[in-house]
């Protein structure tokens, strides 16, 4: 089971509302390579992972991409606060408040809704951990080209906070990578 | 500056644009949450390098080191502001405090 801390994993402030950049953060919440499909696709591979190390770390892993899309949703939630619903259309959100007004949902910046086809979970433990890495790098890349949109300091410093946990998970699976290689690999043998 | 900002409640009825001014205060509470952040994220950091590398023992003491030093900030931190965790890992004063303002979205 999982239990709630009542924080952010890293602090999250705004400089002030700033409904355009809060359009373009909503993929890290709902997007294809956003973490809603992190959390998902970890926790629900670990059933099928071989090894102790791959179960422990997608375990572990997933658990920390919750707690990044608690940290994306406070980025949007922040931005987004007091808005008015002509400043939320000016800056593109129009379609977002006719659906949501002020309340979050799970959609890339073009309204897309997620889906559960952006994750996959094929039962081959190679294929399934290096889905995980390059899921990892997608999720670098749309964090850096978030922060060449950003245009507050504020909150370009927990996207550099974000980008830098998908590198360290990166290089963590593929450190699983290679054990379960083994162990497939050992197991042929006999 | 508002020294209002400076005290650990927060007062229950709270503007928007309170809020957006409140961003730039350095309350205590969320000083006190920056250290337990930080201890917490050197046993994440630790935590997923010790899945993939069990039997580095240097690693495995940093992480324990690090343990009671969070302990001892979080117990800290909820004699303040009240529980952290839910379900049965903190308790409350009377009355049940967990469902108090302010959430991690707010402050």
């Amino acid at each position: 089971m999982w239990v709630y801390q009542k924080k952010l994993e890293y602090p999250v402030r705004v400089s002030g509302p700033n409904p355009k950049l809060a359009k373009v953060i909503i993929t890290q919440y709902g997007g294809p390579d956003g973490e809603l499909s992190a959390s998902l696709r970890y926790l629900n591979q670990r059933y099928s992972m071989p090894t102790d190390k791959a179960k422990g770390l997608l375990t572990d892993i997933g658990t920390e991409e919750m707690a990044h899309m608690e940290i994306v949703a406070t980025i949007f939630y922040k931005l987004t606060r007091g808005v008015s619903p002509e400043q939320m259309q000016a800056a593109g959100l129009g379609g977002h408040y006719a659906q949501h007004n002020h309340a979050l949902f799970w959609s890339d910046p073009n309204g897309v809704p997620w889906i559960a086809s952006y994750v996959q979970a094929t039962g081959d433990p190679i294929t399934d951990l290096t889905e995980d890495m390059a899921a990892e790098q997608k999720a670098r890349s749309t964090y850096e080209h978030l922060i060449q949109l950003s245009d507050d300091p504020c909150v370009t410093d927990v996207l550099r906070f974000l980008r830098e946990r998908e590198v360290v998970h990166f290089q963590r699976f593929g450190e699983a990578l290679n054990d379960v290689q083994n162990y497939l690999s050992c197991k042929k043998v006999f | 500056m508002d020294n209002k900002q400076e005290m650990p409640q927060i007062p229950e009825a709270v503007k928007p644009e309170d809020k957006v001014k409140a961003e730039n205060i350095t309350s205590s509470q969320t000083q006190m949450l920056l250290e337990i952040q930080r201890l917490e994220f050197t046993a994440i950091e630790l935590n997923l390098y010790l899945d993939t590398h069990p039997n580095d023992q240097k690693a495995l003491s940093l992480y324990n080191s690090v343990v009671p030093q969070l302990k001892k900030c979080i117990e800290a931190y909820e004699q303040r502001f009240g529980p952290l965790f839910h379900f049965g890992m903190s308790t409350s004063q009377y009355p049940w405090q967990w469902i108090n303002s302010p959430w991690p979205w707010d402050l």
